[in-house]
């Protein structure tokens, strides 16, 4: 098996506050192949975007990565200093914000801000740069390229904008894409043009991509796995078709019933109760214990860790070996 | 564009119409004008005679069009205490309070803008602390204190500057210039520091609050993940954004400067337009006192103007906008 683009182990981030450390994400691992979607989907609070965040080096004071690996290629990325990351920022990960209307620098035109990310990375020269920038511009499907580069951001629509901002990210082509909250702030139509543009992307270039978002309907469209997040940890990981057609983990199980389908029989929607613990106030044992059906006491003491389960990896104690087999 | 130049302009004459109204009736309010002209024994007969040549038993409406006309031309009548066209001495004295008022606002925005992104980017150094405190003197203390506080440390404490005066000045055409010699520029320093300092504070102030707020952006955010250098982040992204609310108020407070001179100039017996109001005021003078608050009403409506002009250099979003709604 080769080495995968992005590889993540066991990840720790705390956040030092004046009331004490937050443990905003507890050990989270997974691994993106070459030309691989790994969808991250949880809800707001999870820990998705921070993931992303950490993985391209942008944790802000007072967060901080307190544990845990993470490597780009088989290159140890985490404890590199702020220059050598920012030289992998742009060149070797590209990252996709989720508002596009605020993404671009209003007063620069968006030919100069690929331009300089190009140049900054490369020793293109400015026309070839601008070249290469136009090329992008078709790529992502902008009309009129050689006209648009001279454009300010506000003359762009949103979905335009997020085009822009999507060969911003790709333009040195790197291998990893984290794409946080892609489509979250366009209209549904824009959404699904923007997403087949990513797909199309990380399968034309072998880009791995990472897609945080909390739509089911992007991840189920678009990646290859996904891996489900809950308060900081990953409960669920595992090829798409397998998680959504066959939820292991509670949590993975609600959220999958609280999808509306169109094939309706006139079934309520089921709803997880409850929500989801402040950081602050993880409860012992399985953070989701108080709001799980089948929690029983080791769930309230004992934190589980990521059990294999056929194709999907799963965090619960409902699914150790033993545990069944007590039980049956 | 045109039609935005153009109706910015139709404003600016609006408001200085108005100012003319004001600037007119100081001499129909601030008591009789051929008072101040003739003396205490001249008969009512001559007084008569001086007030129809002076044309003040025309209508009002007939006076202000005639004064409107002549202030047009720049002609602003004859000084009551110095017997001198206005235009003329005001013209003497323009070159050393425009000169002093450049002064201090290249010395604001240049150390003002330089104080505010540093003390954004380093904001938890010594320096930036230091640099909030003495801002908040700057901000705080009237301009005379500074003022004498100066003289008192620099010229007599120390003797290395001047207390008062321009020092040696060079005439080149009608204007006088105090740049080209070491004692002008010597006299210059203490006079522009103090006229500068509160402006310096307060683009600093300015600044570091839109410095810290630009970099808190998504599109800064997005820079980093893009791998730019700091130095592009900071000096390329960050600051071009700060600098639009900054040109706005470093361009009005280039007026406010030139109307606080008054308080500089009488500090440091500058010879500028100050000063000459100050003496204007004292003396009842009003046709200098109407004239120097015409021309500091020009001066306001000028910057305004071209302050709205440079916005649209600087914000690609006013163009469009502009361009739009014309």
């Amino acid at each position: 098996m080769t080495e995968p683009v992005l590889s993540v182990c066991d990840l720790q981030i705390e956040f030092a506050l004046r009331r004490g450390t937050l443990r905003a994400i507890d050990g989270v691992s997974f691994d993106i192949a070459k030309g691989e979607v790994l969808g991250v989907v949880g809800e707001s609070g999870a820990g998705k975007s921070v993931t992303g965040l950490a993985v391209i080096g942008l944790i802000d004071p007072p967060g901080r990565i307190a544990g845990g690996e993470i490597y780009l290629s088989g290159l140890r990325i985490d404890h590199l200093p702020p220059e050598d990351l920012r030289r992998i920022r742009g060149k070797r990960i590209g990252m996709i914000f989720q508002d596009p209307l605020t993404s671009l620098n209003p007063l620069y035109r968006i030919g100069d801000q690929i331009v300089e990310t190009i140049r900054t990375h490369t020793s293109l020269s400015e026309q070839a740069a601008r070249k290469r920038a136009i090329d992008l511009l078709a790529e992502v499907g902008i009309p009129a390229p050689d006209k648009r580069i001279d454009g300010y951001p506000h003359e762009f629509s949103g979905g335009m904008r997020q085009r822009v901002v999507i060969a911003l990210a790709i333009c040195v082509e790197p291998e990893l894409i984290i794409a946080d909250e892609p489509t979250t702030a366009l209209d549904v139509s824009v959404q699904a043009q923007i997403i087949s543009l990513i797909k199309r992307l990380g399968r034309d270039h072998g880009t791995a991509v990472m897609l945080v978002t909390h739509d089911m309907g992007v991840i189920a469209e678009t990646s290859d796995r996904v891996a489900v997040m809950y308060s900081g940890r990953i409960v669920e990981i595992g090829p798409v078709q397998d998680v959504i057609q066959n939820p292991l983990h509670p949590y993975a199980k609600g959220l999958m019933g609280a999808i509306p389908t169109l094939a309706g029989e006139d079934k309520r929607l089921v709803q997880i109760p409850g929500s989801m613990p402040r950081l602050s106030a993880i409860p012992q044992g399985c953070s989701f214990n108080p709001r799980c059906a089948f929690a029983f006491d080791r769930c309230r003491i004992e934190r589980p860790e990521p059990i294999r389960h056929g194709t999907q990896a799963v965090a619960c104690h409902l699914y150790d070996a033993g545990v069944e087999d007590s039980a049956a | 564009m045109l039609a935005f130049t153009l109706h910015r302009a139709i404003q600016a004459i609006g408001v200085m119409i108005a100012v003319g109204i004001i600037a007119f009736s100081m001499f129909r309010f601030a008591g009789d004008p051929v008072n101040q002209i003739v003396s205490l024994d001249t008969p009512p007969a001559e007084r008569a005679a001086v007030r129809q040549s002076l044309g003040l038993d025309d209508p009002v409406i007939v006076q202000f069009a005639r004064y409107v006309g002549n202030a047009a031309q720049f002609k602003f009548g004859v000084s009551y205490q110095f017997r001198q066209p206005v235009t003329a001495l005001l013209m003497e004295r323009m070159p050393a309070t425009l000169e002093l008022a450049t002064c201090a606002t290249m010395l604001a925005m240049v150390f003002g803008i330089l104080m505010g992104v540093y003390s954004a980017l380093r904001r938890d150094t010594l320096l930036a602390k230091a640099f909030q405190a003495i801002s908040l003197i700057g901000i705080s203390l009237p301009t005379f204190l500074i003022g004498i506080l100066l003289i008192y440390l620099f010229a007599v404490v120390l003797g290395w500057l001047p207390s008062f005066g321009r020092g040696e000045v060079v005439r080149i055409g009608w204007w006088t210039t105090g740049l080209l010699t070491v004692s002008g520029l010597k006299a210059l320093i203490m006079p522009s520091v103090t006229l500068g300092l509160f402006q310096m504070t307060l683009i600093m102030r300015l600044v570091r609050a839109e410095m810290l707020e630009v970099l808190r952006t998504d599109y800064i955010r997005f820079a980093r993940a893009r791998g730019l250098t700091t130095r592009a982040i900071h000096f390329g992204h960050a600051l071009k954004n700060t600098l639009v609310p900054v040109i706005t108020v470093a361009g009005l407070q280039f007026g406010s400067v030139i109307a606080f001179a008054i308080i500089t100039e009488t500090v440091f017996q500058w010879p500028g337009m100050g000063l000459l109001f100050v003496q204007a005021v004292q003396n009842v003078d009003i046709p200098i006192m109407a004239a120097y608050l015409l021309f500091v009403s020009l001066i306001f409506v000028t910057i305004n103007f071209v302050v709205d002009i440079l916005y649209t250099v600087v914000d690609p979003r006013l163009r469009s906008t502009i361009s739009g709604a014309a």
